[in-house]
C-alpha cells in the first residue's frame, strides 16, 4: 500500500516537475516581482508595496485594453463556436467528399500564426487587397480596414473566428461520432424531426464539449497577442491592443518589467477567475455519468 | 393489430447479397421470431421492415397499407434496440415519454400511460434515474416501456435479451412473451438463441445466408425439420446427424459394420436424425458407439460417443457413469427417425 503511493509519486515526479519549473514558478515569480520597482541600470528593485497596481488605476491603455479584450472575447466566443458547431454537424453526416471538407475547415488551424496573419494582412490591404477589390467593385467606397478605429477590432476578429472554428469543430466532430446511431434511428421512429433531435438529443449530450471548448476559447481570447503584434501592433491608437498585447510592449518594448509582472498578475486572475467560474457553475449540469 | 407482409424483399450492400428476396406474412396479434445464424440477414430484415433502411427491390406492406417508401414514424410500429439506444442525459421517465412528446400528447395522457406502463414493468421506483443509473435488465425494461407506451399495434426487437445473464434472461422472456400476448401485439423478435425462439414464438422464421430456409412453428421445426441445417439448428443439443452408406440391398452407418434400419431406395447417399432426447441405451439396439465423455447437467447428462466418423450425443436420465472408451448400443423409436438426402439435405419422407 505504502510502496504503491511512493510508486505513484514517483511516476508522477517528471511532469509534475516540468509543471513547476516552468508554470508554478513563474506566476509565483510574477507575484513576487509584482511588487517591487523596475530595476534601472545600478539600481535594484526594491519593495514598492501596491505603487504598481495603482499605476494601473491610471493607465488608460491598460484600461482601453480591458474593454477590447472583453469586445474581442464577446466576438469571437460565440461566433466560433456555433460556427464549429454547425460545420461539425455539417461534415458529419453521410454525403461525398466528407473527408476533403473536413480537411478543409481544419486546415486554418494547422497553418503558422504568422502565415496566417500575413495572408489576413492582404485582404485587407488598401486600395489593392482582396476585400477593398470586392467592395470597390460592388460600387463602395474605398476603407482603409485595419487602418480605422472603428473597423481595426472588428477585421482581427474576423481573423480568430476563422482561425478557431477549425480547431473547435474537432472537438465536436469526435464527440458527434461517439454518439451512437441507434439514438437518432430510435427518435425517427418516434417521429421526432431533424431539428427536435438536434435540440433536445444532439446539443445536450455535446454539452460537455462545449464546456471544454468554452474554456479553451475564454483562454484563446485572455491570450491572444501574435495576430496583434504582425497585423497592427495594437493600432490605430490602441484600437486594437488586448491585455496580453499590453503586457508584451510594457514589459518587452518599454522594459518597465515591474509594472509588466503587475499587469501579468491581473491577467492570470481574470483567467482563473473565468475557468473556475466555467468549471464550478456549469459543471454540474453537463455530465450525465 | 397489424400484419406484416414481405414480398421478395431483397437488399444488397455494394455486391453482397444480405437478403436474397425473401417472402413471408405474419398474422395480427402473433409472436415472429426471426431466428438464423450471425450475418444470416436478421436484423437487416427487422431494419427493413422498421423503414431505417429501404429494400434494393421488392415491397413491404402493414396491414393493406404499402409502406415500402415510408419514412420509420409513419409505419405504426415501435422498436426495441439491442443496444436499447436510450438517451443517456434523460431520465427514465423522459426516455419513456419521449415520442409522447414528441407527438404532442397532452400532459394528463402521458402521465396516465406513463403510470400504466411502469406498472406494468415495475419501474416506479426507477423514473428519476438515468439510464447509466440502471442494472443491463432494467435499462432493457426501459427500452421495452418506450416501445410499450406508444400503444402502436406492431413491435420489432432486435436480440433485445443478448447482454442479460442467464437468470435475467428466462425471466424477461417469459415478461415480454406475456406482455405481447395481453396487449395482442404483432411481434417482430430477432434472435439466434434458438432456446428463445423456442419458447417464445407463435411462428419461427428460420433464416441462412440470407434466405429462409424453413418457417413453422416451434413444434414443426422441431419434429419436422426440412433441412438437414433446420435439424442442426433447433434443438439444444441439436439432432444427431449420421450419414449412412450402401451396405449390399441396406444401409449400414458410414464406417461401421452396424445396419441402420432403414428400407429406402436412394442412389445418393442418405443421412439419418436422431434427437439426443430420443436415443434410448439398448444392449439390442442397432447403433453402436464408442463412448467419447460424459457431462452431467444435473437433471440428465449427455453422453457424447462416436459412430464411424460421425458424433453422436446422447441424453440419459440423472447421472450416466461409463469410461471413455466403452461400447454402447442405442435404439429408438420409428417415429422419432428423420432420413435426409445427404447431397441437397432436404428431408425424406418415408
Ligand atoms: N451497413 C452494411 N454495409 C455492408 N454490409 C452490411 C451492412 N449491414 C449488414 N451487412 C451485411 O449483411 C449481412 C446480414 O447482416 P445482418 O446484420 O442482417 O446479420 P444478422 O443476422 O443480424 O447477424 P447477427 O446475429 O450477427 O446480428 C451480413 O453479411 C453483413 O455483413
Ligand atoms: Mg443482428
Amino acid at each position: 500500500m505504502r510502496n504503491g503511493a511512493v510508486t505513484g509519486w514517483l511516476l508522477l515526479l517528471p511532469a509534475a516537475a516540468l509543471l513547476v519549473l516552468f508554470t508554478h514558478w513563474p506566476i509565483v515569480g510574477s507575484v513576487w516581482d509584482s511588487f517591487y520597482s523596475t530595476p534601472k541600470g545600478s539600481r535594484p528593485p526594491v519593495f514598492i508595496g501596491l505603487d504598481n497596481y495603482q499605476a494601473m488605476v491610471a493607465d488608460e491603455v491598460f484600461w482601453k485594453s480591458l474593454w477590447n479584450n472583453l469586445w474581442f472575447a464577446l466576438g469571437t466566443i460565440p461566433v466560433s463556436i456555433a460556427l464549429a458547431l454547425a460545420m461539425a454537424l455539417w461534415v458529419n453526416s453521410t454525403m461525398r467528399g466528407r473527408t476533403w471538407l473536413r480537411m478543409a475547415f481544419f486546415t486554418p488551424t494547422v497553418l503558422p500564426m504568422i502565415a496566417v496573419a500575413n495572408i489576413w494582412l492582404f485582404f485587407y490591404t488598401p486600395q489593392y487587397g482582396l476585400l477593398e477589390k470586392l467592395t470597390t467593385a460592388l460600387g463602395f467606397g474605398t476603407h482603409n480596414w485595419l487602418g480605422s478605429e472603428s473597423t481595426a477590432l472588428a477585421c482581427v476578429i474576423v481573423v480568430a473566428i476563422w482561425k478557431e472554428a477549425g480547431f473547435f469543430m474537432i472537438f465536436y466532430l469526435a464527440a458527434l461520432q461517439s454518439i451512437p446511431p441507434s439514438l437518432s434511428e430510435a427518435a425517427a421512429l418516434e417521429g421526432a424531426s431533424r431539428g427536435y433531435y438536434l435540440r433536445r438529443i444532439v446539443l445536450p449530450l455535446l454539452m460537455p464539449t462545449t464546456l471544454f471548448i468554452l474554456v479553451n476559447a475564454v483562454i484563446n481570447a485572455v491570450r491572444m497577442v501574435d495576430h496583434i503584434i504582425v497585423m497592427t501592433k495594437g493600432g490605430p491608437n490602441n484600437a486594437t491592443s488586448l491585455l496580453l498585447f499590453h503586457v508584451y510592449q510594457v514589459g518587452f518594448s518599454f522594459w518597465d518589467t515591474g509594472y509588466a509582472a503587475a499587469l501579468t498578475v491581473v491577467l492570470l486572475v481574470v483567467l482563473a477567475v473565468a475557468a473556475l467560474g466555467q468549471f464550478v457553475f456549469l459543471d454540474k449540469k453537463v455530465h450525465y455519468q | 393489430m397489424s400484419s406484416i407482409h414481405l414480398e421478395s424483399v431483397a437488399k444488397l450492400w455494394g455486391e453482397a447479397r444480405a437478403l436474397d428476396a425473401i417472402s413471408f406474412d405474419t398474422e395480427p396479434g402473433s409472436f415472429v421470431v426471426l431466428l438464423g445464424p450471425s450475418g444470416c440477414g436478421k436484423s437487416t430484415t427487422l431494419r427493413l421492415i422498421a423503414g431505417l433502411d429501404t429494400p434494393s427491390s421488392g415491397r413491404i406492406r402493414i396491414g393493406e397499407k404499402d409502406v415500402t417508401n415510408l419514412p420509420p414514424a409513419e409505419r405504426g410500429l415501435s422498436m426495441v434496440f439491442q443496444s436499447y439506444a436510450l438517451f443517456p442525459h434523460l431520465s427514465v421517465a423522459e426516455n419513456i415519454v419521449f415520442g409522447l412528446r414528441v407527438r404532442k400528447v397532452s400532459t394528463a395522457e402521458r402521465e396516465r400511460r406513463l403510470a400504466r406502463v411502469t406498472d406494468l414493468l415495475g419501474l416506479g421506483h426507477l423514473l428519476e434515474r438515468r439510464p447509466s443509473q440502471l442494472s443491463g435488465g432494467q435499462q432493457q425494461r426501459v427500452a421495452l416501456g418506450r416501445a410499450l407506451i406508444a400503444e402502436q399495434p406492431i413491435c420489432l426487437m432486435d436480440e433485445p435479451l443478448s447482454n442479460l445473464d442467464a437468470q435475467l434472461r428466462g425471466d424477461m422472456r417469459r415478461e415480454i412473451r406475456a406482455l405481447q400476448q395481453r396487449l395482442a401485439i404483432t411481434m417482430v423478435y430477432v434472435t439466434h438463441d434458438q432456446v428463445e425462439a423456442m419458447t417464445m414464438a407463435d411462428r419461427i422464421i428460420l433464416l441462412r445466408e440470407g434466405r429462409i430456409e424453413q418457417v413453422g412453428t416451434p413444434d414443426e421445426l422441431y419434429e419436422k425439420p426440412r433441412t438437414t441445417f433446420t435439424a442442426s439448428f433447433i434443438g439444444a443439443p441439436p439432432m444427431n446427424l449420421i450419414p449412412l452408406e450402401h451396405a449390399g440391398d441396406g444401409w449400414r452407418f458410414a464406417g461401421t459394420d452396424s445396419r441402420a434400419p432403414v428400407n429406402v431406395t436412394s442412389a445418393d447417399g442418405l443421412v439419418l436424425g436422431v434427437r439426443p432426447e430420443d436415443l434410448v441405451l439398448d444392449d439390442r439396439g442397432p447403433l453402436a458407439a464408442t463412448v467419447v465423455s460424459v457431462e452431467f447437467h444435473g437433471a440428465d447428462s449427455l453422453v457424447a460417443a462416436r459412430v464411424g466418423e460421425a458424433n453422436l450425443l446422447i441424453r440419459v436420465p440423472r447421472h450416466a457413469h461409463f469410461e471413455a472408451g466403452a461400447r454402447v448400443r442405442a435404439s429408438w423409436a420409428a417415429h422419432h427417425q428423420h432420413l435426409f438426402d445427404a447431397r441437397s439435405g432436404l428431408r425424406r419422407d418415408g
